[in-house]
C-alpha cells in the first residue's frame, strides 16, 4: 500500500499526536489524578481512532479503540489510572508508530492483542465496581475558576505552630494566585507581641482545582480562623455603557471635556476610603482582584489565539526562504556599499531603509526556524524511564528551559548525541539504589537537562548526580592502551579529553547500553561540526556535569574578516580572542619555535599563510588573532583584520568535500567570495 | 559513444572553445551560461587545475582551469578568457562548476553520424574524457564528456592527496 497525499497529512499528524501522548502519559506517572491529562490523553486517542479509521489505517483504529474505552472510563472517574496500564499505553505508542510506517502491520500480532485485551479486561472489571469507586466531589473538569478568600486568623493562632505563611504558599501552589495582605490592626510596635498574629489576608486564586481543596488547606485551622471561599464571576463581556461614554456618543461632550471632568472627580475607592465607609486595604484588595480577573481573562484569550494562528509549512519552503532572504542580506550589503561611494543623500536614505527591513526580515525569518528545545527534552524522558528500568536503577530526569529555542537543524543534529550523553549518565554515572544508600545518597539518582541562552549560543548542561569520573581509572586505560605515556602526569582537563578518544571505555564489560567505546568520540565530533563545544567537569562521588556550547543558527555566523595575501577569509568571531599586532622582524626566533608572550603568557602561533601555502610577501607588520578553546588560546596570523562581519554560510560544495580546513563561503559586499576558516578543525590538527 | 551527446533526434548542439591550439567541444545541453573571466578565490589545500570558487548570483561554484587539468600549461588572463558554467552529474547529484577557457567561440550542429570515436592514441587526453571527435573547417573538434571530466575521482581524488601533501 502506498500513501495518497491524505494519509501522509494523517501519518504527519499522528506522529505528532503521539508525541504528545507519550508526554501526557510520562505526566500523568507522576499526578495520576490530573483530569487535565487524562482528558489530553483521551483527546489524542480519540484523533488517532477517528482519523485512523477515515484514511484507512484500521489496524490502528482497532487497537486504539480499546485503550480508548478504556481512558474514557479513568475520564468518568469509574476507574483510576494504574501503573501497567501506563506501561502498556507507552507500548500501544510505539506499535502505533510500527503501524504507522508499515501500514500492511496487522492488529492481531501478539503484542497488539496483548494490550487489546488488557484494556479490554481492565475496562471489564471496573466496569462492576462502578458505584463502589465513585469519587463523590470532585469537579475534575479541568476549568480554571476564580475564587474570593478571606482568611482572617486569630490573634494567637501562632501559638499552636501554624505558620499562615505556608498555608498562602500552599495556595499558591494550585493556581494563580494574588494576595493582599490587611496591615491595618498591627499595633504600634511597643504593643506588639512577638507570638501574635495582627494581619489577615485576602486571595483572588484562580485555579482548576474543587472549592472543596481549596477548604482542604485550612483544614486545621478552620477553628482559629474566619475564613470565607466565594467563586467570583469572571467575565463581563456586555457590560453597560458608562455615562461619559454615552454622553461622548451622543455629540454632547466632546474627549477633553470628558477627560478634564473625569481628572477632577476623585476615585471611587479614594472617595469610599475619605467617608470613611470602607478601609484602605480593603479597596487595596478590590483593585487587586479587579486586576487577576483581568490578567487571567488576558491569558485565556491570548492562548486561544495562539492555537488559532498556527499554520504547518513543510520545511523546505522555511528552507528556501533562508536561501532568499541570505542572498538579500548579501545584495543589501553591496547597495549600501554603492551608495556610501556615490554619496548620494538620497540614495543613502533609501539603502539605510533597506538595510533596516533586510536585517528585520532576516532575523523574523530566523526566528520562524527557531524551535523550543523542551520537545528533544520530553523523547529522553521515555528513554531515561525505560532503560532505568532495565538497569534497575531508580532515575528521575528533570529539565529546565525546555522554552529555550534554537534552530532547526541544530536541534535535529542534536538527538543523537544527547542520547549517547544521557545513555552514558544512566549506565555509567548513576549507581545502582544499593550502592548509592551506601555512599549517603538517596536510593533514586537524578538526571537534570537544562538549556539557555547565553549571547549568540545555546548552553545545554546535562548533570547527574551519580558516582562521577573516576580520574585515576581514566588515566590507567589510557596509559594501557597507549594514549599517554606510563609516567605522564595530566591535569584534569587533559584527562577528560581522554575520554573523547575514539575507542576509549572505562566500563569494565560491554553492556548493552554502552561500553564499546564508540560514543564520546562520535559525540565531540558531532557537536563540533555543529560549530559547537562540550565540556566535562566531575566530581568524584557527587556527580558529573557536561556542558554543551551550542551555536543559534547554523545559516549565519557572526564573523571575523581578516585578509592574507589579498583574499579575505572568515573566523568565527564567537571563539576570538583578541586581536594583536605582530612584528615579523621582532618575533622572528631562531628554534623556529612559534610562542609569543602575551601579557605575560606564552601563547602559540600558527601562521595560516603558511599553512594554506599562499604565496606571496608576507607584510611586515602583521596581526595575530587569538582564539580560545576549553580555555587554551592559540594565536593564527594573518596580513589584517577588516572587521566584524555578518555572514550567510554558503557550501562549497561536493567538489570541495575533502577539503577539511576551510568549513564553508561567504559572499561578501562586493560579490568577491571570502572562505570560512574552520578554527577548531586545524586546532585539533595541530593541537 | 554517441549516445553520450544528446540533443536533437540526430543532431548534436556542441558549444566550442579553445584550450591552447586546439577546439574542443561541449554539448550544449549541459552548459548553463558562459562569464567573462572575474576574480576567483582560490581555496588552499586544493590541486592547481582547481582555481577557486567564484560567486554566481549568491551561490558559491567551483571552478576548474581544463588546460592545467589536461596538462596543456598554464592559463593565461586575457580579455577571451571565459567561464563557461556546466551543470553535471556528480554520484548522482546534479552539481554546477565552471570550466576555464581560452576562448569561447561558437556553437555548431553536427550529424550523429559525423561524430567518431575518440582515437585509442594521437591526444594528449586520457579517452575517458573524449565523448568523440568531429570534423570541422579543417581541423577536429575534441568533444568532451563532462560528466566524466568533472566526476568525483577525478576532482575529489586530486584534492584529497593534494591535501595531505600540503598538511604533512
Amino acid at each position: 500500500m502506498t500513501l495518497d497525499s491524505n494519509q501522509q497529512v494523517f501519518v504527519n499528524e499522528a506522529t505528532e499526536l503521539l508525541q504528545e501522548l507519550e508526554e501526557s502519559l510520562l505526566e500523568l506517572e507522576n499526578t495520576p489524578d490530573s483530569a487535565e491529562l487524562i482528558a489530553r490523553v483521551f483527546r489524542a486517542m480519540h484523533t488517532i481512532k477517528g482519523s485512523g479509521a477515515m484514511f484507512g489505517f484500521d489496524n490502528i483504529a482497532a487497537l486504539v479503540h480499546s485503550i480508548e474505552t478504556a481512558y474514557d472510563m479513568v475520564r468518568s472517574n469509574v476507574i483510576c489510572v494504574t501503573k501497567p496500564m501506563l506501561d502498556y499505553s507507552l507500548k500501544a505508542c510505539d506499535i502505533i508508530r510500527e503501524m504507522l510506517s508499515d501500514p500492511e502491520m496487522r492488529a492481531d500480532s501478539p503484542v497488539a492483542v496483548e494490550i487489546s485485551e488488557f484494556f479490554t479486561r481492565a475496562a471489564n472489571i471496573q466496569k462492576q465496581q462502578v458505584q463502589t469507586e465513585k469519587q463523590p466531589y470532585k469537579t475534575a473538569d479541568g476549568v480554571l475558576r476564580t475564587y474570593r478568600i478571606t482568611f482572617r486568623p486569630s490573634h494567637n493562632i501562632m501559638m499552636n505552630g501554624t505558620n499562615p505563611s505556608l498555608l498562602l504558599k500552599e495556595l499558591a501552589e494550585m493556581g494563580s494566585a494574588t494576595v493582599v495582605a490587611h496591615t491595618a490592626d498591627v499595633p504600634e510596635l511597643n504593643e506588639i507581641q512577638p507570638e501574635g498574629c495582627y494581619l489577615s489576608w485576602d486571595i483572588i486564586l484562580t485555579t482548576d482545582k474543587p472549592e472543596n481543596d481549596i477548604r482542604d488547606v485550612f483544614i486545621f485551622v478552620e477553628d482559629d480562623a474566619e475564613i470565607t471561599i466565594q467563586p467570583v464571576a469572571e467575565t463581563f463581556d456586555d457590560r453597560e455603557k458608562k455615562l461619559g461614554e454615552i454622553l461622548l456618543e451622543r455629540g454632547c461632550l466632546t474627549q477633553e471635556q470628558l477627560g478634564e471632568v473625569l481628572n477632577e472627580k476623585k476615585r471611587l475607592g479614594e472617595l469610599m476610603v475619605e467617608k470613611g465607609i470602607v478601609s484602605e486595604g480593603a479597596v487595596e484588595a478590590a483593585l487587586m482582584e479587579q486586576v487577576h480577573v483581568k490578567n487571567v481573562n488576558e491569558k485565556k484569550t491570548l492562548s486561544a489565539e495562539v492555537t488559532a494562528s498556527s499554520i504547518r509549512v513543510p520545511s523546505e519552503r522555511l528552507d528556501s526562504l533562508v536561501d532568499l532572504v541570505g542572498e538579500l542580506v548579501t545584495v543589501q550589503a553591496r547597495l549600501s556599499q554603492v551608495a556610501s561611494r556615490k554619496n548620494d543623500q538620497d540614495m543613502l536614505k533609501v539603502a539605510e531603509e533597506v538595510e533596516r527591513l533586510v536585517w528585520e526580515l532576516r532575523d523574523n525569518t530566523m526566528s520562524i526556524r527557531m524551535l523550543e528545545i523542551g520537545s528533544t527534552f520530553n523523547r529522553f524522558k521515555r528513554l531515561v524511564r525505560d532503560l532505568s528500568a532495565e538497569l534497575g536503577k531508580e532515575i528521575e530526569l528533570v529539565t529546565f528551559g525546555g522554552e529555550t529555542e534554537i534552530d532547526k537543524t541544530v536541534i535535529e543534529k542534536l538527538g543523537d548525541p544527547l542520547v549517547h550523553l544521557i545513555r552514558n549518565s544512566i549506565d555509567h554515572g548513576i549507581e545502582k539504589p544499593e550502592d548509592r544508600i551506601a555512599a549517603g545518597k538517596p536510593a533514586k539518582g537524578h538526571i537534570s537537562l537544562q538549556a539557555s541562552h547565553s549571547g549568540d549560543s545555546v548552553l545545554i548542561e546535562i548533570t547527574d548526580d551519580g558516582r562521577g569520573i573516576n580520574r585515576k581509572a581514566v588515566l590507567e586505560k589510557a596509559k594501557a592502551k597507549g594514549l599517554v605515556s606510563e609516567n605522564a602526569e595530566l591535569s584534569d582537563r587533559d584527562i577528560y579529553d581522554l575520554i573523547f578518544a575514539s575507542g576509549f571505555s572505562t566500563a569494565a564489560s560491554v553492556s548493552s547500553v554502552s561500553g564499546r567505546g564508540v560514543g564520546m568520540d562520535v559525540v565531540r565530533r558531532n557537536i563540533e561540526a555543529l560549530r559547537g563545544t562540550i565540556e566535562i567537569n566531575s566530581a568524584e562521588g557527587t556527580g558529573t556535569t557536561i556542558v554543551l556550547k551550542l551555536p543559534l543558527t547554523l545559516a549565519i555566523i557572526d564573523g571575523l574578516l581578516v585578509t592574507i595575501g589579498g583574499q579575505f577569509f572568515i573566523l568565527p568571531l564567537s571563539i576570538v580572542n583578541e586581536c594583536i599586532e605582530f612584528n615579523r622582524s621582532e618575533n622572528r626566533s631562531g628554534s623556529g619555535r612559534r610562542i609569543i608572550m602575551v601579557r605575560n603568557e606564552l601563547v602559540p602561533y600558527v601562521p595560516l599563510r603558511g599553512f594554506f601555502d599562499i604565496r606571496g610577501e608576507e607584510p611586515e607588520i602583521q596581526q595575530i588573532v587569538i582564539i580560545s578553546v576549553d580555555g587554551r588560546r592559540v594565536g593564527f596570523v594573518v596580513d589584517s583584520v577588516v572587521g566584524d562581519h555578518q555572514t550567510v554560510i554558503k557550501s562549497l560544495g561536493k567538489a570541495f568535500k575533502d577539503i577539511d580546513c576551510i568549513s564553508g563561503a561567504s559572499v561578501l559586499g562586493d560579490g568577491s567570495v571570502a572562505l570560512i576558516i574552520d578554527i577548531m578543525k586545524i586546532y585539533n590538527d595541530i593541537g | 559513444m554517441e549516445e553520450k551527446v544528446t540533443g536533437g533526434t540526430d543532431i548534436s548542439q556542441v558549444l566550442t572553445f579553445k584550450l591552447a591550439d586546439e577546439v574542443y567541444g561541449v554539448d550544449i545541453m549541459s552548459v548553463r551560461e558562459v562569464l567573462d573571466f572575474s576574480s576567483v578565490t582560490k581555496v588552499p589545500h586544493t590541486p592547481d587545475f582547481m582555481v577557486g570558487v567564484i560567486n554566481l548570483r549568491g551561490n558559491v561554484v567551483p571552478v576548474v582551469d581544463l588546460k592545467k587539468k589536461f596538462r596543456l600549461g598554464d592559463t593565461e588572463r586575457t580579455v577571451n578568457t571565459c567561464i563557461i558554467i556546466v551543470e553535471v552529474v556528480i554520484d548522482n547529484e546534479s552539481t554546477v562548476l565552471g570550466a576555464l577557457a581560452d576562448s569561447v567561440q561558437e556553437v555548431v550542429e553536427f550529424e550523429h553520424e559525423t561524430i567518431e570515436d575518440a582515437p585509442r592514441i594521437g591526444t594528449h587526453l586520457n579517452t575517458d574524457f573524449i565523448a568523440g571527435m568531429a570534423k570541422k573547417d579543417n581541423g577536429f573538434v575534441i568533444i568532451l564528456d563532462v560528466n566524466a571530466v568533472f566526476s568525483m575521482t577525478e576532482i575529489g581524488a586530486c584534492t584529497g592527496a593534494a591535501a595531505e601533501t600540503a598538511a604533512g
